[in-house]
């Protein structure tokens, strides 16, 4: 589901006194929507563990290169959600310019994640690794789950940007305020929150001895 | 009028399910296995325990459309004396104590088939599941089992277990059947692997069933005390062929058992 | 304000046109009226298969009209093969309890009801609700779709074990396209599930009206809101499952599939998966599954008994709601019993054991404080109040299973016999079609604007508890045999004896079947011709009472809706409305 779909929402509550419990509905929609993401990404990590836990020769193939690249990415990703939150703070102020700023180096930094996360993906796919097959003789295993669970992360990033791209031309028009910003912070927070989860546990743990 | 009839359908229903378990109208096979009066205790018990809770469930819903069903607001509008706190208390002890019970007691019968180390003079069968027939392999005279080639299995040339006698000397000797003999009183210890699905061993009389998972072996044990010939089928969803997948269990005294293997032996 | 008030009143007037209206409509009640109508749908297909299943089962070699025409493969002249058979019973799991079960109660009920039940006047996210109505129509279409694909429906059961769902077209008919096209629907369903669970939270959280505090929720909503949580994360977990199992079929990875797996004495060349990872998998969405199910029914219930036995629940609004949010919470650690014997370690066994008995405690509370709500009333024997107690039957039955499934070493020899076939009909199956019953039979006025004929109704209610308690009943006590489920014939020896037992309950589903057909026909003949429905016909005191029937686009005609009572203000004849100022009647 993308970020875009949460906020299409027409609602003809205008028509009655908001609610006196409210919270703003977009906000809580998309906390709701990060516990059952999260659950989601959960599987996919514990079906990792369980296949990694479950093999007796599982390959730690990263060399130091690779694990630089992930740095790199994981500073990348980690500055966007910095710049994220300077352009959330940009619109609650109202400053329209700094706000485009912001999420134009927001988005600048996820499409630099996404080049150098496939970058590294066409890399592995040209030395061999596939969803079903280790050139390095380990488990078969490893391409199956490092290419699901940073596929899956990547999906993720990619519609992020996307959905920030829509925001931010709403935002301009005028159709969305900092609130649909806020709300589409969230989710990249949570997207960058994942990576830190994916990060050590795909890279660091199976970096090369 | 619809509140004491509804009260007399649930009694007729109550009694009628009372009546057929009470009577065995249908009704567990007789048990050959020492560790089986566990199991059947602890049904027994079970049926027992929430026996009652079904009745008495039963009895209180009828009692109540029965006393309360049908006045037409004449009668004053009574609470349950107390509210919901004696039903919150009966729940916990109650059931609770039931729980307690149960988990105990099951826990014991549950022991003494996994909890038990098998004998280490077992008679060993390993014994292949696959769509959609069981294959049972005994050692031989050396005693051991020979290493499994999955990429050996061949049905035509009856290779259903894919050993290589050409290379293995464990192989040369093992014996393959597709029925599963044991000798009475003699501690039996089953090796379960598959060859593609999931499957089940499922003895009734036994009060053995365990699945087959594919990748893993597993051992399972028991000891016969009655001679007879009874059925193994698959319980677990395996394919087409699920419902017709079965063999034979023959469980022997000790000497036809010896003279069954030698048999066996001479045939391969 | 008031210029707002009426601007806003202009731009969202109704839509206008067919299609806007009725097809795709962002209205919560047209959404609710869909979803109930897949239901029904998806009850008829389900029970046809079951038709199908039980006379194959009683007589083997019967022709099965429209059978053969349906798949002259699958069932040459209307005789079903094997596989044809473990496909039919896979659909009618699949249609049964993701389309029938888990749509109808909660998304069909819940849609119509809940924005009305807290005095909203749509959901949350209107949009977002259209959506998840039409993934979940599209997931339907493809299961279906099965049945007309050359090798036909997958026949690995609705739970779908791997490796005989994984491997691909090897394992069987129907496990190429079949499997695939399965595999898609469900994942469509979780979709759908998930954006439906997210709809429902934020509405209750969010869009409650003036006073509508929880303590004065309405116990249906309390449990759709309950159950929301509970398939929120529930369906998080299939989804991805789904896709694992996707990939193992189509992107050839091992996720579930172990190495030397031999079929056709040609060896498959996946290696280092688990089987047992999608079982675990699995069971951890499938067990809340059963609770995503029943715990609707409990909301329904708790919420049509009251107006019938006019007074309020025992424990008022607190017990019966901490009983199904402990339900909802302990649903999550007892996946494990359903592999008791299936190759797990003997001591989680025993872990999951525990827990599993734990959860009968809030369960019971539950029956108890239905069944002793009735001391002292002066019932109302309406249709859905016979359901109500038909429902509260049907739970004492089915829970007493659990006792003997809870355990493992009980389970060790019941385990995969028509005892648990009994069992989960009763329980999940039964129990929660009555209490949809009640719900139908108590809303239609609401929905449709006209009432249902009660003698009709009434023949119906009759008929269905007596049939079900031979049909499901006679399944459990069978299954102390030991009768193996999923068997396409009684072929092994102890089973052909049971012959006879399996034709009276075959005779009596397809009474059981038959009856279903009074009340398609009241649902019709009601629809059209049923006298004209009060605002409040009941006598209830939720806020859909409070209303026109069928209520306007906005709910509540512009009103603003303040709340004063609880849900439960009932005594005897006497009752205030949740939106009275009068004082309040009911003691607890």
């Amino acid at each position: 589901m993308s970020q875009s779909e949460l906020t299409m929402s027409t609602g003809h509550e205008v028509l009655m006194e908001s609610s006196p419990y409210g919270m703003e509905k977009k906000k809580l929609g998309m906390w709701i929507f990060i516990v059952s993401d999260a659950c989601t990404f959960a599987t996919f990590l514990f079906g990792y563990g369980y296949m990694r836990v479950g093999s007796q020769n599982w390959g730690t193939p990263f060399e130091f290169s690779s694990i630089l690249n992930g740095i790199i990415m994981t500073f990348v990703l980690l500055s966007s959600s910095l710049s994220m939150l300077a352009a959330v703070r940009a619109t609650q102020a109202g400053q329209k310019a700094s706000a485009n700023k912001w999420l134009g180096l927001t988005m600048l930094l996820g499409t630099v994640f996404a080049i150098l996360h496939l970058r590294e993906w066409f890399k592995m796919i040209g030395e061999g690794w596939r969803l079903f097959y280790n050139p390095l003789g380990g488990a078969a295993q490893f391409g199956a789950c490092f290419f699901s669970v940073t596929g899956l992360h990547l999906t993720h990033v990619i519609s992020g940007v996307i959905a920030l791209a829509f925001i931010a031309r709403g935002y301009n028009q005028g159709r969305y305020d900092s609130s649909h910003v806020e709300t589409a912070g969230l989710y990249w927070h949570f997207v960058d929150l994942v990576w830190m989860f994916v990060f050590p546990l795909m890279y660091l743990m199976n970096a090369a001895r | 009028m619809p509140g004491k009839v509804f009260a007399v359908v649930v009694v007729i229903i109550t009694l009628a399910i009372g009546y057929c378990v009470v009577a065995h109208v249908w009704w567990m096979p007789v048990d050959i296995s020492v560790h089986g009066p566990n199991i059947d205790h602890q049904i027994e018990e079970t049926v027992f325990g929430a026996g009652i809770l079904f009745i008495a469930g039963q009895l209180v819903l009828a009692a109540f459309s029965f006393l309360y069903g049908d006045s037409k607001g004449a009668r004053k509008m009574k609470s349950f004396p107390g509210g919901a706190k004696p039903l919150i208390i009966f729940a916990f002890v109650v059931v609770g104590i039931e729980i307690l019970v149960l988990s105990f007691v099951g826990s014991k019968a549950w022991g003494s088939v996994y909890f038990t180390p098998p004998d280490p003079n077992s008679v060993r069968v390993d014994v292949q599941a696959g769509q959609f027939a069981f294959y049972f392999r005994y050692p031989g005279s050396d005693g051991k089992f020979g290493p499994l080639h999955p990429e050996l299995i061949n049905e035509g040339s009856q290779n259903f277990f894919g050993l290589d006698t050409d290379h293995d000397a464990d192989s040369k000797d093992d014996i393959v059947t597709a029925e599963l003999a044991i000798p009475v009183n003699k501690p039996v210890l089953l090796t379960l692997h598959s060859k593609d699905m999931g499957h089940s061993f499922d003895v009734r009389e036994l009060r053995v069933q365990q699945d087959f998972v594919p990748g893993i072996v597993i051992p399972i044990h028991f000891t016969a005390t009655q001679t007879g010939k009874f059925e193994i089928v698959c319980t677990q969803l395996c394919g087409l062929g699920h419902y017709n997948m079965k063999a034979y269990l023959e469980v022997m005294s000790q000497p036809d058992f010896d003279n069954w293997v030698k048999q066996q032996a001479a045939m391969q | 304000m008031h210029d707002m008030t009426a601007h806003a009143a202009a731009h969202h007037a109704p839509p206008q046109g067919f299609i806007r209206k009725y097809v795709f409509s962002v209205d919560h009640k047209v959404i609710g009226i869909q979803y109930t109508a897949l239901g029904l749908v998806s009850a008829f297909i389900g029970m046809a298969l079951s038709w199908a299943m039980r006379i194959h089962l009683a007589w083997p070699t019967a022709s099965i009209p429209f059978l053969g025409t349906l798949s002259p493969n699958g069932a040459p002249g209307g005789v079903p093969t094997p596989e044809y058979y473990l496909s039919l019973m896979t659909m009618h799991g699949t249609i049964m309890a993701f389309f029938l079960l888990t749509a109808a109660p909660m998304a069909g009920f819940g849609n119509f009801m809940l924005p009305i039940h807290v005095g909203a006047a749509d959901m949350a996210f209107p949009r977002l609700n259209m959506a998840s109505f039409w993934v979940t129509f599209v997931g339907f279409v493809l299961a279906c779709a099965t049945f007309f694909i050359p090798d036909g429906p997958p026949l690995s059961g609705w739970t779908a074990y791997a490796p005989l769902s994984a491997v691909g077209a090897v394992a069987g008919p129907g496990q190429g396209w079949g499997q695939n096209l399965w595999g898609l629907s469900i994942a469509l369903f979780c979709v759908a599930s998930l954006l439906g669970a997210l709809n429902f939270i934020v509405t209750t959280i969010d869009l409650r009206t003036k006073g509508m505090t929880l303590s004065r929720l309405p116990l249906a909503t309390w449990a759709w809101f309950i159950n929301a949580w509970v398939s929120l994360l529930a369906f998080a977990v299939l989804l991805p499952t789904c896709l694992l199992l996707v990939l193992d079929r189509l992107g050839g990875t091992s996720f579930f599939i172990p190495g030397g797996l031999v079929i056709n004495d040609k060896m498959l060349p996946h290696s280092g998966g688990s089987p047992l990872l999608f079982q675990h998998l699995f069971w951890f969405f499938g067990h809340p599954e059963v609770y995503i199910i029943i715990l609707p029914a409990f909301g329904i219930v708790a919420h049509v008994m009251p107006t019938f036995t006019r007074k309020p629940l025992v424990g008022g609004w607190k017990v019966i709601t901490y009983a199904m949010a402990a339900i909802g919470g302990l649903s999550f650690v007892v996946w494990g019993h359903h592999m008791f014997v299936s190759g797990m370690s003997p001591y989680m066994a025993m872990v999951f054991s525990v827990p599993t008995l734990i959860i009968t405690i809030p369960s019971v509370i539950a029956v108890l404080v239905f069944a002793f709500s009735l001391y002292g009333a002066n019932m109302r024997f309406t249709t859905p109040m016979l359901f109500c107690l038909g429902f509260i039957s049907l739970f004492i039955s089915g829970g007493i299973g659990g006792f003997f499934l809870a355990q493992p070493a009980v389970d060790s020899y019941l385990h995969a016999t028509s005892f648990v076939v009994g069992h989960f009909h009763f329980t999940m199956g039964l129990s929660a079609v009555f209490a949809a019953f009640a719900g139908f039979y108590y809303w239609f006025p609401k929905m449709w604007g006209r009432m249902m004929n009660e003698t009709l109704g009434k023949i119906h209610f009759w008929l269905s508890f007596v049939l079900v308690y031979c049909v499901f009943m006679t399944l459990h006590l069978m299954g102390l045999t030991g009768s193996v489920r999923r068997y396409s014939q009684f072929v092994a020896d102890f089973m052909v004896p049971l012959t006879p037992t399996n034709r009276f309950i075959t005779i009596a589903a397809l009474l059981l079947g038959a009856t279903q057909f009074i009340f398609f026909y009241n649902v019709i003949w009601s629809r059209f011709k049923g006298p004209k429905a009060a605002d409040n016909p009941w006598q209830a005191t939720t806020l859909e009472w409070d209303t026109t029937s069928p209520p306007p686009f906005d709910n509540f005609g512009g009103r603003q809706m303040t709340v004063y009572h609880g849900p439960m203000e009932y005594d005897g004849d006497a009752f205030v409305m949740q939106t009275s100022t009068e004082k309040s009647i009911a003691g607890t």
